[in-house]
Parts: structure tokens; sequence; C-alpha cells
């Protein structure tokens, strides 16, 4: 980890921070997917027939859970030691909060799956 | 200091003398309640919210006993509707969400290896809001004035005054004062995990029960403030008029619904999580081995909290939203299945690899986790729409409800209360008692609650005082009667154990040879929490780490002694846990019930329209929190650093973002800025429901001259706060004085501009919702611009006072990073108010 070779991802700092950023796209994605049909169906008092803008929405924010997953992936292997990682030790720390980041991110893609689905099946404000 | 000296026995016990003095509780009959020690605030907490319970219990059971045949007449409509009202209420405001908080302000520091929270006297004041608050509400049923709208209190029916009673005022006012009360727990806690962990325990080491707590106190910044915000605007309804609800004139009763349920559906997980984090604690401890999982159990209480917030429409199914609308809350309330799902596997799953002592906190665990799963399933129906219109108000939503609470909190917190009842009292429970009354309340509460699945099948529909004989629903009604008074029974027996354990032994030292921190106190009470703060290298440090409890207790790790008489605890860094600085904990002291009482006085006056009355308790108030911050905060010491053993010197002053302070600044005006957000949403939500919104008639008002020009002294106040702070670390003091007396001009200028746009126009705000929320909206910024000039007034005096210095700058610090908040606040509005009539 220290050798001077490390990737852009490796150079990266792990924080609280970065743990809460794929539910936090999810949330993002959900407010506008809901506000998006609220006011187009408010407003405008017709649902989009192709909402492009919600296609996009959903592509971006799935691209940006699935890196985030992906960076969470490698930290989580970098200088790999056999399991349990439980020790109070720097790598360890990184390797737990890369670890439930992954997790989050594995669960934030489904969940933005789950709030693009509706639009698949429905096609009106009724 | 080095370890060596440790082997001395006397210097031990003249540290242990020093320590004991200085943490010792006063004393008497009066001066025992200014008491702010953790160990003595949270047992009155915990006490007084478990009284409530036992108070709502009853209401339950006259309810019950009114249900237990047709047409009963035991009670009449009104009484029924202040019973269920209360009940309500009472178990969510008073019972708990409270008891989760006083429960984690007894172990959080005994879990952290800390002598007390970060700031004690805030938790002795939540306490006393919350005492005063609860009598308040509850005791409003005795005098037949007690809220009857639903513990949801939907508008029209409740702000019309001709409709509903001073029941409405109670709850709104006494329960707002119990949300202050929650948001500083919610303050005290974060702090508390994020910044008072023993040196050495990174994230990854956390115990899982502060993990837990770290996550709930988020979800409540979020959650509380919505519900403070519609309570604002519901008092502006009733007590003066102004239409946020009223349909005839531009308002909307869904956005109370929507205030309401953004609140109120993440404060299902707020009672769930911590009830679930006990298990977190106590399943290792029985499974004898390391909790499985770890990160999964990170991932499923953050990715609950998250998406508990994306389900709140889900209690608006029926009230004809958009499907799309509907569709998408649906599938968070799936979603949100998973999560939960993690964690309950992750138990099984610890279980399972470990050699199980039974016992009878695991098996309150075990027994909860079932009946839980059953509410999860009936959870996961109501979330399918369609499902949810056909079952919508019926006693099936009662059941799954019920389900979910009772295997979610109450079960668990029962398996809390005899696995740390020996930690908070040296003795043991009764097994014997302990699972007799086991099985009564899992027996009674299925046959209570499984029999109201049925019921409201068969179209018994929530909240009716009888019901007639030919829907022949009587017998699962008796049942249900039946199954309540088992449930009673069970928590009699429970209570009975409790009476009986001052005639006990002590037990010994960690009964459940447990290996977390918490364990380490003594059964004969030390108020100090612990003897030396250690150095912790693993989860389970009392099975891991070699003879830790021994250091511990002969002092051998950090801060063994209060050589300068003061109570004190280590902060430290928030990711890695290293040392950061020594900080000196509030002592005994009346302030803060004093500022409770006067707190108080502003709630309970209000709901009698003493307003005069009520605004002297406002000044008191304010009053009160100048002079207890001016006394007890921001001391600077009388050395720069003191030694905490092994080398380590750490300073007894830090400012900015290392200190508790700081977090506490940002994490309230966290708080502060989603009440706003929802003030706002108000804003936006009558333009997406209305055609004309704003009106055309108003839509002049409140021009655009007066809201940018708040905005722009607004702008100065921020940037002259923020360029005094940075003069002063510059030791330009005199620069710095003079930019802080600027800020205060600029604040109390954009107190009067910003009222002057609504005011000069001349808008009415009881004719329509547009001026009535352009007026909130101005109000609110304006009271934020009078708090500034405030703080920059107790800046200006700690300065000239000698008590603020170049070096010694906390305060100024954290009076910027509530100026940032304001400019934020103030933009938001200036645009809203002055920029959206001309788009929209």
């Amino acid at each position: 980890m220290k050798d001077g070779h490390e990737k852009w991802h490796e150079r990266l700092k792990v924080t609280l921070w970065t743990l809460i950023v794929p539910p936090t796209v999810w949330a993002a994605h959900f407010l506008f997917s809901y506000l998006w049909a609220a006011i187009s169906c408010a407003k405008a008092g017709r649902f989009a027939t192709f909402p492009w803008l919600f296609v996009i929405g959903t592509v971006l924010a799935l691209a940006a859970i699935a890196l985030s997953g992906w960076i969470a992936w490698h930290q989580e292997r970098m200088a790999q030691t056999p399991p349990p990682h439980e020790k109070g030790t720097d790598i360890d720390r990184l390797r737990f909060l890369a670890k439930s980041t992954l997790l989050l991110a594995g669960l934030s893609f489904v969940a933005v799956l789950f709030t693009a689905l509706p639009v698949v099946f429905l096609g009106d404000c009724l | 200091m080095s370890l060596h000296d440790q082997d001395d026995p006397a210097l031990r016990a003249a540290q242990e003398e020093r320590l004991r003095a200085v943490w010792e509780p006063p004393k008497g009959l009066f001066l025992r309640w200014t008491d702010t020690n953790n160990n003595a605030v949270g047992v009155w907490y915990v006490l007084t919210a478990f009284v409530f319970m036992l108070f709502a219990g009853v209401l339950a059971l006259v309810m019950r006993t009114q249900l237990a045949v047709p047409e009963n007449d035991l009670v009449d409509p009104g009484t029924f509707n202040q019973l269920f009202t209360l009940h309500g209420s009472v178990m969510m405001f008073l019972f708990a969400v409270p008891m989760f908080e006083a429960v984690s302000i007894i172990l959080l520091p005994q879990l952290l290896g800390a002598r007390d929270l970060p700031f004690p006297r805030l938790s002795a004041f939540g306490y006393w809001s919350f005492l005063i608050g609860g009598v308040f509400v509850s005791g409003s049923i005795f005098f037949d004035v007690a809220p009857d709208g639903g513990w949801f209190m939907y508008p029209p029916l409740t702000t019309r005054t001709d409709l509903s009673g001073l029941g409405a005022d109670i709850w709104m006012l006494g329960l707002s004062f119990i949300e202050v009360s929650s948001v500083a727990a919610a303050v005290e806690l974060i702090v508390g995990v994020l910044k008072c962990r023993p040196p050495g325990m990174r994230l990854n080491l956390m115990p899982m029960y502060a993990w837990y707590i770290l996550v709930v106190a988020v979800m409540i910044l979020f959650a509380f403030p919505p519900l403070i915000a519609g309570d604002v605007l519901f008092e502006m309804e009733r007590l003066l008029d102004w239409p946020f609800f009223d349909a005839s004139r531009g308002g909307d009763p869904l956005l109370w619904q929507h205030l309401f349920w953004i609140f109120g559906h993440p404060e299902v997980y707020i009672v769930f999580l911590p009830s679930i984090a006990l298990f977190a604690m106590l399943v290792p401890t029985f499974a004898r081995r390391h909790l499985l999982g770890y990160p999964w159990i990170v991932l499923a209480a953050v990715g609950t909290a998250f998406l508990s917030f994306g389900l709140w429409v889900h209690h608006m199914f029926a009230t004809g939203l958009p499907k799309i609308s509907l569709a998408f809350f649906s599938a968070a309330s799936e979603a949100v299945a998973i999560p939960t799902a993690v964690q309950i596997f992750v138990f099984i799953a610890t279980l399972w690899a470990g050699r199980v002592v039974w016992s009878t906190p695991l098996l309150y665990a075990t027994g909860s986790l079932a009946i839980f799963v059953i509410g999860g399933l009936t959870g996961v129906m109501v979330a399918v729409a369609p499902f949810d219109w056909q079952a919508h108000d019926t006693y099936f939503i009662v059941a799954h409800l019920h389900y979910v609470l009772i295997g979610g909190t109450l079960m668990p917190l029962f398996a809390g209360l005899y696995y740390y009842w020996p930690l908070i009292t040296g003795k043991k429970l009764s097994d014997q008692l302990g699972r007799t009354a086991f099985w009564l309340i899992f027996v009674g509460a299925n046959l209570c609650f499984f029999p109201m699945h049925l019921s409201g099948l068969e179209g018994m529909p929530r909240r009716v005082f009888t019901y007639p004989e030919a829907m022949g629903i009587g017998g699962l009604n008796m049942a249900s009667t039946i199954g309540s008074y088992v449930i009673a029974l069970g928590v009699a027996i429970i209570v009975i154990d409790l009476c009986l354990s001052p005639r006990r032994a002590k037990a010994a030292r960690n009964p459940w040879q447990a290996g977390t921190l918490e364990w380490l106190a003594h059964p004969q009470d030390e108020s100090w929490g612990i003897r030396s703060i250690p150095l912790i290298e693993s989860r389970y440090p009392i099975w891991d780490q070699e003879d830790f409890v021994r250091k511990v207790d002969e002092g051998r790790f950090f801060l063994p002694d209060a050589e300068e008489g003061r109570r004190e605890t280590i902060i430290t860094s928030v990711l890695d846990a290293r040392p950061v600085s020594v900080i000196r904990l509030g002592e005994p002291s009346w302030k803060p019930m004093l500022t409770a009482l006067a707190l108080g006085g502003v709630f309970i006056l209000t709901t009698y329209h003493f307003y005069w009355a009520a605004l002297a308790c406002g000044v008191l108030t304010i009053a009160m929190a100048v002079w207890w911050l001016w006394t007890g905060t921001a001391e600077i010491p009388e050395k720069p650093c003191k030694p905490i053993g092994h080398g380590i010197e750490l300073p007894l002053y830090i400012s900015g973002s290392a200190s508790p302070g700081w977090w506490a600044m940002f994490i309230t005006m966290m708080a502060d800025a989603t009440a706003f957000s929802g003030l706002v949403f108000g804003y936006y939500f009558f333009w997406t429901r209305h055609e004309d919104f704003p009106p055309q008639a108003m839509a002049d008002g409140p021009g655009l001259l007066w809201p940018m020009t708040a905005l722009a002294l607004a702008l100065v106040s921020w940037l002259g706060t923020i360029a005094a702070r940075e003069m002063n670390a510059g030791e330009r003091v005199g620069l710095a004085r003079l930019l802080v007396a600027l800020g205060i001009v600029a604040s109390l200028a954009a107190v009067v501009a910003g009222l002057a746009g609504p005011w000069l126009s001349g808008m009415d705000p009881t004719l329509h919702s547009y001026p009535a929320i352009v007026w909130t909206l101005a109000i609110w910024t304006a009271a934020h611009a009078g708090v500034a000039a405030i703080m920059q007034g107790y800046v200006l005096a700690r300065s000239l006072a000698g008590r603020m210095t170049p070096r010694h700058d906390a305060d100024i610090r954290n009076v910027s990073v509530y100026t940032h908040f304001f400019a934020l606040t103030a933009a938001v509005t200036a645009l809203t108010l002055g920029l959206f009539p001309l788009l929209a």
C-alpha cells in the first residue's frame, strides 16, 4: 500500500463520509423521481410520454453507485492478510469502511432499480 | 507519571480518593436533583419513561375493556378518543423515544470508556424538559382535556377550534417541548459516539450499540425537525388563524400529513433500531463469540436509516395521490425489508455459530424476533398499495403495527432490562419471574393482536369506540381483550420483580461474562464511570486483551487521577480515536432544571393563551441559556496541557472542528436547517397543489427589494463574523471586535429588512395560505437574524471580558458555524420570497 505505486482509487481517503455516498445517491434519485412525477402530474396534468430525463437520472445514479462500490471493492482487497479483519490497525479500519461501503452500494443499487421499475409498468398519473 | 508509578498502592488509593471526591453526587433532599452525572440522570430518565409506559398501558386496558363486547358503554366516545390519542402519543413520544435516549445516557459512557458524555448538563436539561412536558401532556386526561384527534392529529378537524378543544394545543405544544429534549439528546449522543471514544477504539472496533445509536441519533436530526415545522404551522393556524391547512383559503390538509409522516415513518425505525442494538450486545455474550458480519450490521443500520425516509407516503396511500408516486414509495417500502432481514440473519448466524448459553435476556430476544418477523411480513403486505387500500384504517393495521412495536421495541427493551439490570444496580433479576413474565407477554401479545388481523379483514375500522353485534366480530374482540390482560399480567410480574430487587444480594461483577467495556462497572457503584480510560485493541477487550480488567482497575491506562479536582474525560479523533484533548465536564448545577422550567413556561403558557407571560418566559430562557454558556463553556484552563499517563500530554483547550462544542453546534444547525426545509417544502407544496400560487391578487408582495436587502445584510453579518474569526486568530483583536460589532448591526438590520417586505406590502396572513407562508418564512429568518445578533453580542462580550483570546477562540468558531447556516437560510428565503413569484 505504501510502495509508491498506488492506483488513484487506492489513494482516495476513506472516511465516515464515503460510507454514506451510495445511499445518498439513492436518496437523491428517489427525491428526484418523486418530485419529477409529482410536479409533472400536478403542473402539466399528464405523465411525460417518454421520460428521458428520468432514464438519464437513473443511469447516472446507478453509475455513481457502481463506481463507489468498485472503489470500495478494491480498497477492501488491499494488503491481503487472512481474515478475520478485526484488528485496531489502519488497514483493518480502512477495510471495514470499504466493506460496509461496498455492501451499502449493493443495497442502494437494488433500491434504485426498485424505484425505477414502476416507470416501466405505469404510464399515467391517475 | 509512568506505568511503574501505578505499582504503588498508596498512590492508587490517593488517586481513587480524589476521583471519588470529584465525582461525588450532590447530597440532600433538594440538591440531589441538581445532579448531572449520566448515571443519575439516565436512571431518572429510564424510570420516568417506564412510568409513562405503564400509564399508557393502563389506557390501553381501558380501551380493550370497552371493546370486549359489542355495543358496550363503559366509556363514552369522547373519552375513547382521548384514550387512543393519548395511548399512541405517550407510547411514542414519552416512552419509546425517551427510553432509547435514557438507556443510551446510562450505557454509552460505559460502552465508550468515557467518564461521562460530553455535555452532561444538556442531558439533565433534556430530562427535565421531558418530565415537565410529559406530565403536562399525560395529566390532561384527568381534566377531560386530553387531545382527541388521534396521535397523527390530522387537520382540519384538529385545527378548527370549534371542533377540537384545548387538547390539540396541549398535544402540539407539549410534544414540541419534548421534541426539543429529543434533539438535545441526539446532539449529546452523536458527539459522544464520535468524539468520546477511548484511545484506540477506531470505527471498526466500536461496540455495535454505539453504531446503532449514532445512526438513530442522526435519524432524529432529520426526522423530528419536519414535525417541529409542522407544529409551528399547526399552532399558527389554531392560535392566529393563518390558513395553512384550510382548503377554503388556499391551504391544504395534506401538507400536515406529509410533514407528520416524514417524521412519523422514520420514527418507527428510530424506536426499533436501538432495541435491536441491545440484541447486538447480548447475542454475542450468550453465543460466547464475536458477532458475525460486523460490516453487515453497519450496512443494515445505515441502509435502514436511509430507506426509512423514503417510506412516508405509504401512510398516505389512500389519499388520492398519483399512482406513480405511490409506486415509488411502495418500492422503497419493500426495499427496506432487505437490511432489516440482514440484521436478523446476522443474529441467527451468530447464535448458530456460537456455544449458546440459554438465559432470560436471550429468551426475550428470540421471542421478540418471532413476533417482529410476523409484523414485518404484514408490513410487506401493506406496503403493496392495492392491499393497503383494502386494509387501510382497519384493525389489520393495528395488528401490524403492534406486532412490529411489541416485537421490535418493547420486548427487546425487556431483554435489555434483564441483561443490564446488574450493570445499573449490581443485582440480578429473578430468572423464574422473568421467564414467567416472558411467556405471559408472548402468549398475551399473540392472543391480543393476532385476532385483530382477522377482525380488520372482517371490516372492523380503527378508532371506533364500539361495533354492532351483527358484524360477528365479538369473539375476536373478546380474545384480544383477554390477551391484553395477559400482557398486563406479564408486565405486572416484571414490576414485582423490579420491586423485589432492593432486597436481593449483590451479584458478581460482570455476571454474564460479557466481553464489552460496559461490564467494567463495579456492583459497588462508583460514580466516576471508569477507573482509568483504557487503550482498546479489540471489539471485545474483556475477552481478548490480556489482564484488561485488572489494568483498568489499577489505573494503568489513561487519566487515572483528578489532580485539579475537576471532572474530565478524553476527546479523541473521529476515525481512529487518537487522543486529542482533555475536556472539563459540567458539574452539578441548578441551571439545566431552571432553563427547562423557563422553556416549559413558554410552551405551557402559550397553550392557555397567556402570551405576555409566555414571552417573559422566552426572554428568561434566553437569559438562562446565556448565563449557562457564560459560566460553563469554553473556559480558559489554568494551564495549557496536562499529562494523561504513559508520557502523553494533551491540551486542555481546543476549538474548531476537533472540539465537541463545534460538533454540537454543527449538528444542532443540521436539525435547524431540516426544520427550515420543512417550511420551505410547505411553500413549494402549495405551488404544486394550486393553479394560482401565488394568487394574482397578492403576487406583488413581498416584492424584490426588501428580501434582497435582507439577504445582503445577512451576508454582511456572515462575512463580518468570518473575518472577525480570522482577525482574532491573527491576534488583531481590536479589528476583530469591530467586525463583530458590524455583524451585530447587520444582523439587527436584517431583522427589520426581512420583516419589511411582507409588512410594507400589506400582506394579511389570515386571508390566504400564500401570505401566511411568506410571513412564516420571513419570521423564521428574522428570528435567526435576531439569534445571530445575540450570539455576536455574546462573542463581543467574551472578548471584552478576556474570556476569548486569539488562542482560546472556541466561542467565535462555534458562532461562525451558526452564521454559515444563517446565511444559507437567508439566501433560500430571499430567493424563494423575492424571485419565485416572478417565475411561477
